[in-house]
């Protein structure tokens, strides 16, 4: 009944393409949600909602999603970035993201960045796999 | 002011799906416009038609304690031209409802031919924008709707939520 990366991968594709009106070419795994594929706060959302179907899952948005919530918690963040607390929080909260470019300058506009298709790829696969 | 833009409820069934109708006639004076000569209905109004059927599907299925703004059109796509005297059916049914927003899909058709699908999302905006100050007349729930909803739950004699008078 295991699904593998690649199909699972295949999948993701798919809801992006639907969700975000993007090509299929343009979902490559390194691609970021907002910078690459445009994704806006309710496009999160329907993300949410088209994997929830795909898989036959439920997907809590913040589990997904983890960082959306620590940026407006001023313990967490400072001056635009995040403090080596709010490091620590969104480690725990993110163990399937590779943090380790972004812990070099934990800027906001970069946590951007750390909304890849591979980060969709690695949550799924350990949700059906683990 | 809000305007209504579908004409009655031809069937709800409350949590789950409804069907409107919409009669296009050319007393409509942007049709005059659009185009001289030709007159057909603007697709974004065939939006409108569904994100009005929808959204108060969505509203009625929280008991209109949420105020439900469109958030997202994530498809649209039409197959042919609305002419004055077509008589519309714009079917809308919910795909998902969460706490903080829902999305739905439908169909509008006319006799038995498709004239557009169209998904679309709506937010709660109080579960999104907490705190954040909206006037009430952005929003659909203030009354005005009540009309539409009262003649079906009259000739259907089923209940069907209401809004409150505060919106």
């Amino acid at each position: 009944m295991g699904m593998d990366r690649d199909e699972i991968f295949q999948k993701i594709q798919g809801v992006l393409v639907d969700a975000l009106g993007v090509d299929e070419d343009e979902v490559t795994a390194e691609a970021t949600l907002m910078g690459d594929l445009g994704a806006e706060s309710i496009d999160f959302l329907d993300i949410v909602f088209r994997l929830e179907k795909a898989f036959g899952i439920k997907v809590p948005r913040e589990e997904l999603f983890p960082a959306e919530s620590l940026l407006n918690n001023p313990e967490l963040v400072s001056n635009g970035k995040l403090t080596s607390k709010g490091l620590a929080e969104l480690r725990e909260r993110v163990p399937h993201t590779d943090l380790s470019e972004f812990e070099k300058n934990p800027d906001l506009s970069k946590l951007a960045d750390l909304f890849t298709v591979n980060a969709i790829v690695t949550y799924i696969d350990g949700r059906l796999n683990a | 002011m809000r305007w209504i833009w579908i004409d009655k409820f031809a069937e709800f069934e409350s949590g789950r799906r409804a069907v409107a109708i919409k009669n296009v006639t050319m007393a409509e004076e942007h049709l005059h416009d659009h185009f001289p000569g030709f007159p057909v209905m603007p697709e974004c109004l065939m939006i409108e038609a569904m994100a009005q059927t929808a959204g108060i599907l969505v509203g009625e299925a929280a008991g209109f304690r949420e105020k439900v703004v469109l958030a997202k059109i994530s498809k649209a796509v039409f197959f042919d031209y609305v002419r004055p005297g077509d008589s519309l059916r714009i079917e809308a049914e919910i795909t998902t409802m969460a706490i903080e927003a829902a999305s739905t899909s439908g169909t509008i058709t006319r006799g038995d031919q498709t004239i557009a699908e169209i998904e679309l999302m709506f937010s709660h905006v109080d579960r999104n924008l907490a705190g954040k100050k909206f006037p009430e007349e952005n929003f659909v729930f203030t009354g005005t709707f009540t009309g539409l909803l009262r003649d079906i739950a009259l000739n259907h004699k089923r209940p069907v939520a209401q809004p409150t008078e505060s919106g």
